[in-house]
């Protein structure tokens, strides 16, 4: 009875180690960058996270498919490398010591991606399986795109401005019309006698704003001594 | 915000408000882009260090003398280019025709290197830069195939900013996005120079001051960054021996032309509105210094960041190639790092060749990195971009980055715009009765509805071909005739008198033998090395061109025969004004020759300009 066993429980860990060995049929590799995601609250790779490993995989097998019954013992890892890295097979216990299609479990995964790596705390590019590409997701559009509102806050800006100037300069014009008009009708009315020199009141012209012509106040060479 | 005041006016020309408006002005005008994107990477390319040696000769024998002649020129005579020119003899009128001609080529296509800038800064406030990611190609299983190939910067530039065709003859679409900024950019031109140097005296003090500003903060900030004592120590290295390559100090002598903005025209306008008695030659050597000085300034920060750049890339080289390593032999992690890659690699590859050769890694070298040198646009919207994204805070720096570059531009932009404003003004042909305002609209409408040529596809393809042959060639034939015609028509002993008169001491004979000998032969003989060299080497581009078999390289193509006649034509065109002037007044001349009644023209001097 015992030899029975034996000889079952030898031929059962040679069909396992045919099953999961590097590049075997159906068998997927995984490589995680455990201390590149968490630094300095990294964990070691221990039989415990190898059980979680194998508990995760089972968990999506079961999720993706409701009729399938694996359990964590259809879950074979090998090769597990310092890396840490390792290769494993999914059997199915209903067939003979056959292994899932690859194409099974890649979409079994494929569906409990996030959720395999959040037990881990890792993401898609810290926990690579290797034959699994991830799908990317979509870039955030904002509705409206920011640069056109900050576009439009500054041309709005730049136009106040310039009505402000134009609007300023015609003002400016419009006084100084009227101011000039305003001089002709005193002119004219002969009410305020203004003594004017050059079209510039006299009165101005005693002031500090009076204007003093270069040429004739420049040089004193100009003129002979006495 | 107060009404503008009446400004005085003595013979009815606009007063700067004060001295320092002036200084800032014709400093802002000098100082622009080329001094942050083009003498940084001169310098790198010619030998670091030993660069600043033709650099500062040429400064002291070109560059200072003909600021100087030109500064004088405006304060004396009082008026723009065209009608300067026409008063020192009318046969040299062709000269300041030449000189607008050429601020209205430049000023059509300057704007739209702002519109690029103003494009990347309103694009600054998102997070993520949207230069740092490859948008998802239409199906979404990967990136964009042209951004994948290329980078997510290059395709940021090529394909989002600019939609460049692949070729210049493809004039593709106008696109919207840039025509918007546009308008704007000429908005902002319009606002700052409406009145003319009322508003632009005001404006000048934000974007003068605004780059130097900036650039300090990048230099603290730059310092402190990674890498950056590399990027310093190899662009300072002096390498003597390129000083034996006549290019070295061809470039030098342009670089020193072009960068002061001499034969614009616009310093003659800035200074035609001094007081007459003013210190010229001291403003022409302060404004010289400054230029060179915020030159050397600036290469400063642009080289600490390169630097920082070249290290993030060898180390993101290194790291790849660790990753490969420990991947194929199954390390544990951490096990290789930068320090001691070299050892390890040394050990696999005596213990595994095969393995080794079999990852294909690629050879990582921080001289490599640091070689790749780059210029203009490329290194704005390229490689600084690039650089910004690995800073922490981008978004801050890059919003600070492109409002330097656009205050640099602008500043620029107004000595152009004052080049091309003052002597319409002064033209008889332009009635007084239109108010400053219209004139400066029309102008600046004239502008954009020209330049939306350049937003086209092949838009930037244009501004290359403006930039090398409008923007170069006729400055220097404009500067020569310039000192010619002051040293020899004007005659030296005259304008020496007119300048002792302003400044109240006769030049010196520093001034004397620069502005008699050595300035115009300098002259002549940097147009004619910089002819030759045009010549010899045929006239090609590189084009973004998606589809070609290198792809990322550009592919080198080669000006059809319609192009290269416009590029002739360009650089032809200014020039023709100086002996076409020339013949119209010597034609009317002889006419009134066999006219009894000539009455000879009265000999003009500066004293009497004021009357």
């Amino acid at each position: 009875m015992l030899r029975v066993l034996l000889l079952t429980l030898s031929v059962v860990a040679i069909a396992c180690a045919e099953l999961c060995k590097p590049g075997a049929q159906n068998a997927f590799k995984v490589r995680l960058s455990i201390k590149t995601a968490l630094g300095d609250n990294a964990y070691a790779w221990d039989a415990n996270e190898e059980y979680l490993f194998k508990a995760m995989v089972a968990f999506a097998m079961r999720r993706y498919s409701s009729k399938s019954t694996t359990q964590i013992s259809n879950v074979l890892l090998c090769n597990v490398t310092d890396r840490v890295s390792f290769w494993f097979v999914v059997t199915d216990s209903s067939k003979n010591v056959t292994t899932v299609p690859e194409s099974e479990v890649e979409a079994a995964i494929r569906m409990n991606r996030n959720r395999i790596n959040s037990a881990f705390l890792l993401s898609d590019k810290t926990l690579q399986f290797l034959k699994i590409t991830s799908t990317l997701s979509p870039p955030a559009e904002p509705s409206t795109p920011v640069w056109l509102i900050v576009f439009g806050v500054v041309l709005c800006l730049i136009v106040a401005g310039i009505i402000f100037l134009i609007v300023a300069g015609i003002q400016q014009r419009k006084k100084k019309s009227k101011e000039s008009t305003e001089r002709e009708n005193l002119e004219e009315k002969g009410e305020v006698t203004v003594t004017v020199e050059n079209g510039i009141p006299c009165e101005t012209l005693d002031l500090k704003a009076g204007h003093i012509n270069g040429v004739f106040a420049a040089d004193d060479e100009r003129f002979t001594s006495l | 915000l107060s009404v503008p005041s009446e400004i005085p006016k003595e013979d009815g020309r606009p007063k700067w408000d004060n001295k320092f408006q002036y200084i800032l002005s014709c400093i802002g005008f000098a100082v622009g882009l080329g001094n942050v994107w083009r003498f940084p990477y001169l310098c790198q390319i010619h030998g670091g260090g030993a660069f600043l040696i033709p650099y500062f000769i040429a400064l002291v024998f070109e560059g200072i003398p003909l600021l100087h002649l030109e500064l004088a020129l405006g304060q004396c005579l009082r008026k723009g280019s065209i009608g300067a020119w026409n008063t020192i003899s009318p046969y040299l009128g062709g000269v300041g025709v030449a000189s607008w001609m050429v601020s209205v080529l430049v000023s059509l296509y300057y704007n739209t290197v702002l519109t690029w800038v103003m494009w990347y800064f309103v694009n600054s406030f998102q997070e993520p830069l949207p230069w740092s990611v490859c948008p998802l190609n239409e199906n979404r299983t990967g990136l964009n195939e042209e951004c994948y190939e290329s980078t997510a910067v290059n395709y940021f530039w090529y394909r989002k900013t600019l939609n460049i065709t692949p070729d210049v003859t493809e004039s593709g679409t106008l696109q919207w996005w840039l025509i918007l900024c546009l308008a704007t950019c000429w908005a902002i031109v319009y606002l700052c120079t409406i009145r003319g140097i009322e508003t632009t005296g005001k404006a000048i003090y934000v974007t003068a001051i605004c780059p130097y500003l900036v650039l300090t903060i990048f230099l603290i900030q730059g310092l402190t960054l990674p890498g950056a004592t590399e990027g310093l120590a190899y662009l300072f290295t002096p390498n003597l021996s390129t000083l034996k390559n006549p290019r070295v100090w061809l470039d030098a002598a342009t670089q020193i032309f072009f960068s002061l903005s001499l034969s614009f025209g616009g310093l003659i306008a800035f200074s035609s509105y001094n007081p007459p008695k003013n210190d010229c030659e001291k403003d022409a050597v302060t404004v010289a210094i400054v230029n060179s000085v915020t030159s050397l300034y600036a290469s400063i920060p642009v080289f600490s960041v390169l630097g920082f750049k070249a290290t993030t890339g060898y180390w993101d080289c290194l790291d790849r190639n660790i990753i490969s390593i420990t991947n194929e032999f199954d390390l544990p992690e951490e096990s290789i790092m930068r320090q001691n890659y070299t050892a390890w690699i040394r050990f696999l590859n005596s213990s595994h060749p095969k393995k080794i050769a079999g990852l294909k890694l690629k050879s990582c070298d921080l001289q490599e990195f640091l070689d790749q040198s780059v210029s203009g646009t490329g290194l704005a919207f390229i490689v600084f971009t690039q650089a910004i994204i690995l800073m922490p805070g981008a978004q801050a720096w890059a919003i600070l980055f492109f409002i330097m570059l656009f205050s640099l531009g602008l500043s620029s932009m107004f000595g152009n715009i004052e080049g091309v404003f003052t002597p319409l003004l002064e033209l008889r042909i332009i009635s007084k009765s239109i108010p400053k305002e219209l004139l400066s609209g029309i102008i600046c409408l004239i502008c954009f509805l020209f330049a939306l040529c350049f937003t086209l596809g092949s838009g930037s393809y244009w501004i290359d071909i403006f930039d090398s042959y409008a923007g170069s060639l006729p400055l220097l034939v404009i500067a020569f005739f310039e000192v010619i015609g002051v040293a020899y028509v004007y005659k030296i002993k005259r304008f020496s008198k007119d300048v002792k008169w302003m400044t109240g001491r006769k030049p010196n004979l520093y001034w004397q033998i620069t502005w008699r000998f050595i300035s115009p032969l300098l002259l002549l003989i940097v147009f004619v090395a910089f002819v030759t060299l045009q010549i010899q080497k045929p006239s090609s581009y590189a084009a973004w061109n998606p589809k070609y078999e290198d792809f990322p390289m550009k592919e080198k193509k080669v000006y059809p025969p319609w192009v290269l006649a416009i590029c002739v034509l360009l650089a032809v065109l200014p020039c023709v004004f100086v002996p076409l002037v020339a013949l119209f007044h010597l034609i009317k001349r002889t006419r009134r020759n066999k006219d009894s009644s000539f009455v000879p023209p009265e000999v003009f001097s500066c004293q009497g300009a004021n009357s």
